[in-house]
């Protein structure tokens, strides 16, 4: 590995675990689409700030650029609140607009400035890089990786001071706002945190990839823990993997980085969905196909013990007045036999069926329970 | 004016922007109605963002350019992609705007890599495919216009067929199950129509902008009408119009690119029909809770006057305008509020710049306090005091 290719993937990770930690609180609280919105919404205001300011890598530029992303919430939060458009309209309307304004402000005023809508849609992380942070003299690593880490610091911060108050708000607005906590300003807040690392991260990475960081980690997380810390610390790593996995995939197929990084990001997801624990696809339909025999197992137990010692039971307890009984098929009534047998709840002497002990018990569990 | 008729009919390259430009609005905006109203105005900016793969996908396969393999890419990943986020929302516990979110970036991210690979390897054969990306309205040709007016006709005719199909799934999905309407072949079918207006666009205004050609015209639309039909008709109407003027003004203005001119036409028309449409106009709005407001005050300084009055068992006993200031909190002065009073004849100021009811104004008066139930007999106590 060349020194570019670690510091690539070091501004690549930092930029992850940056997203992750405002994302996490975005997924909680339905607000994914808000990064989606302010990633995009950002652009005139970055466009004001190359203006204002005649350089790409100025602090004020995050900040003017943090402020349209605050614009955009609050944009947004004006139509709704006025109750005649939809929040998910509002959103849908705001940031296209004002992204149409930060196209027209390139085309029309910043044609000379090395200032494109793909450099910002699509960042370029090959060119991390090539700017270097130097202090008298001094290069002390690519610019991306003392910006992001700022970033991330700050996040990181914000996270720590706020914890209980965003969990609250999270989880419980209203006991939050009954309990005296404000959950508006922090709502401001967390929605300034996203518009500062989605500007901040732009450059890097370009807007839709801040989306995939925001919301993909977390939501790969969300089906993995139930515990906002774990979450967390889940998506950080997450993002992180994604990341340093995407790099290589995209050097593999010298593809865009950014395109590659969002694309394991789906691949993970992907994999979540289908292979986590408790919520995956395959643990959920195991559980219900285990159900449906134990369910079965139950249906026969209690059929057994009810004609169990009565004149019928030669009749009722065989094998093949199953089927008509339960109306199972014989087919599944045989294997229904057979798991219950195996599992030691019934015996079978000569076709005829009965209970053990554990059927019994089974039987009379079930019974109670309904 | 007439010039810029003239010179809509005889440029070429002005004509069929405009004319692609006002087909994706008609389209866009019909079809993106059912969107607003479903709660789906979002799923836009998916499908146009998934629609990216699809087009690199469709040009690695057939190796064209020509606009209808490139659409038709488009709408299968794109269908592919609202497939995944509704399929994941009902499956597992992932929020519906975080699948949408995640699925727009992952699918993007998908299309950049093929994108920047086919540069890589395929070298100029795919140049202008990037015109999806951010549309690139001046490169439009004939047979793009007429694949976009084809397909874009079609969907609006299935809309038309299936209208009150439609309509039930917009509204009331529950009841059409009842009625025995396949409701979910129906949400797939209003689904891919709206796929369609999405892919049709793209090339004109690129995948970014895509979402407001969806929700803008119809959401303005919305203000304007409670009819599903006139909606309709009207976002259709919105859409064109931001469409033909929005590719005007950048056909004729320099550095003006006419994706962006057409979503700020249909910003700024959002915006109108928000402020002044009709009941539902903010400005209608304000304008009639001053109304509401001025009226109550009125009859509040009705009714004290009335009740001061009967206090001193004089109808007509007249009171300082400080009095009734002290008894009817508010930001606006009484002796405004008495001054109106005074010009409907209700009240009348005596030389000393007291007020006291007139005639009208006791009959009025009473006539207020009786329906309010503000007093039942003479003479008012505290307790009906404070009641106001």
């Amino acid at each position: 590995m060349s020194a570019a290719q670690i510091e690539i993937q070091m501004v690549a990770a930092v930029v992850a675990v940056a997203c992750a930690l405002p994302g996490a609180f975005l997924v909680l609280r339905g607000m994914a689409m808000m990064s989606d919105a302010i990633s995009h919404a950002i652009l005139p205001g970055i466009v004001a700030g190359v203006l204002l300011t005649g350089s790409l890598h100025s602090p004020f530029l995050i900040l003017a650029a943090a402020l349209t992303g605050l614009l955009t919430t609050v944009l947004v939060e004006t139509i709704n609140n006025t109750g005649q458009v939809k929040e998910d309209a509002a959103i849908g309307i705001v940031f296209p607009v004002l992204f149409s304004l930060g196209v027209v402000m390139i085309a029309k005023f910043a044609g000379d400035m090395h200032l494109d809508t793909d450099a910002v849609l699509l960042g370029e992380l090959a060119f991390a890089p090539f700017n270097r942070f130097t202090v008298f003299g001094y290069d002390l690593g690519p610019q991306a990786l003392w910006i992001m880490g700022s970033v991330l610091a700050v996040n990181a911060f914000f996270l720590l001071l706020f914890y209980k108050e965003l969990k609250l708000a999270t989880f419980d607005p209203s006991l939050a706002s009954s309990l005296g906590f404000r959950p508006r300003p922090l709502h401001y807040a967390l929605m300034g945190l996203v518009s500062l690392t989605a500007v901040s991260a732009f450059d890097a990475v370009g807007s839709i990839l801040v989306v995939a960081l925001m919301v993909g980690p977390p939501a790969t997380g969300y089906l993995l823990t139930d515990r906002l810390d774990v979450l967390i610390g889940l998506s950080a790593g997450i993002g992180i993997g994604n990341a340093v996995l995407g790099y290589w995939g995209a050097h593999l197929l010298d593809a865009s980085i950014a395109g590659a990084m969002a694309t394991t990001t789906g691949i993970a997801f992907g994999a979540a969905v289908m292979c986590a624990p408790k919520r995956g696809l395959v643990a959920q339909w195991r559980r219900r196909r285990r159900q449906r025999w134990t369910f079965a197992e139950q249906m026969l137990s209690i059929h057994l013990r009810q004609h169990e010692n009565t004149p019928e039971a030669n009749r009722e307890c065989r094998i093949e007045h199953l089927q008509e009984h339960l109306n199972w098929e014989p087919d599944f009534a045989q294997r229904v036999v057979s798991y219950a047998s195996k599992k030691g709840t019934i015996r079978r002497e000569n076709g005829h069926l009965s209970l053990t002990e554990d059927g019994r018990a089974v039987a009379q569990d079930a019974a109670t329970r309904t | 004016m007439i010039d810029l008729f003239s010179q809509l009919l005889t440029d070429y390259t002005l004509r069929t922007v405009a004319l692609g430009a006002a087909t994706l609005g008609i389209v866009g905006g019909g079809l993106g109605s059912y969107a607003v109203l479903r709660g789906q105005s979002l799923l836009g900016d998916a499908i146009s963002h998934a629609a990216l793969p699809g087009v690199a996908l469709a040009f690695l396969i057939t190796g064209s350019k020509a606009p209808l393999p490139l659409m038709l890419g488009a709408a299968f990943t794109g269908v592919l992609a609202t497939l995944i986020i509704i399929g994941v929302t009902n499956t597992t516990r992932v929020p519906y705007d975080s699948a949408l979110a995640l699925m727009l970036s992952v699918f993007f991210g998908v299309g950049l890599v093929l994108l920047t690979y086919l540069q890589q390897h395929a070298g100029a054969a795919q140049a202008g495919l990037d015109s999806f990306l951010f549309g690139q309205a001046a490169a439009l040709v004939e047979q793009d216009v007429v694949t976009m007016a084809v397909l874009g006709g079609v969907a609006l005719l299935v809309m038309l067929l299936f209208w009150k199909e439609f309509k039930i799934l917009a509204f009331d999905p529950a009841f059409g199950r009842s009625l025995g309407f396949p409701i979910r072949a129906l949400d797939v079918a209003l689904t891919t129509l709206l796929v369609i207006a999405i892919v049709i666009g793209l090339q004109t205004v690129g995948v970014v902008l895509m979402s407001a050609i969806i929700v803008a015209p119809a959401a303005a639309a919305r203000q304007w009408t409670d009819q599903l039909g006139a909606m309709v008709a009207l976002a259709a109407v919105f859409g064109a119009v931001s469409g033909i003027s929005g590719a005007f003004v950048s056909g004729t203005t320099a550095n003006l690119p006419t994706g962006p001119t057409i979503v700020l036409c249909m910003g700024s028309i959002v915006v109108v029909s928000l402020v002044i449409a009709p009941n539902r106009g903010l400005f209608w709005m304000w304008w009639n809770q001053r109304r509401t407001s001025q009226r109550l005050r009125r009859e509040r300084v009705l009714c004290y006057l009335y009740t001061l009055a009967r206090k001193h068992e004089h109808p007509k006993y007249a009171h300082e305008a400080a009095t009734l200031d002290a008894l009817v909190s508010g930001s606006t002065r009484t002796t405004y509020v008495l001054r109106q009073l005074a010009e409907a004849g209700f009240v009348s100021r005596t030389e000393k710049g007291k007020w006291h009811l007139t005639d009208m104004g006791i009959e009025e008066a009473h006539r207020l306090a009786k329906s309010r139930n503000l007093i039942s007999d003479f003479p008012p106590t505290e307790d009906e005091r404070s009641t106001d």
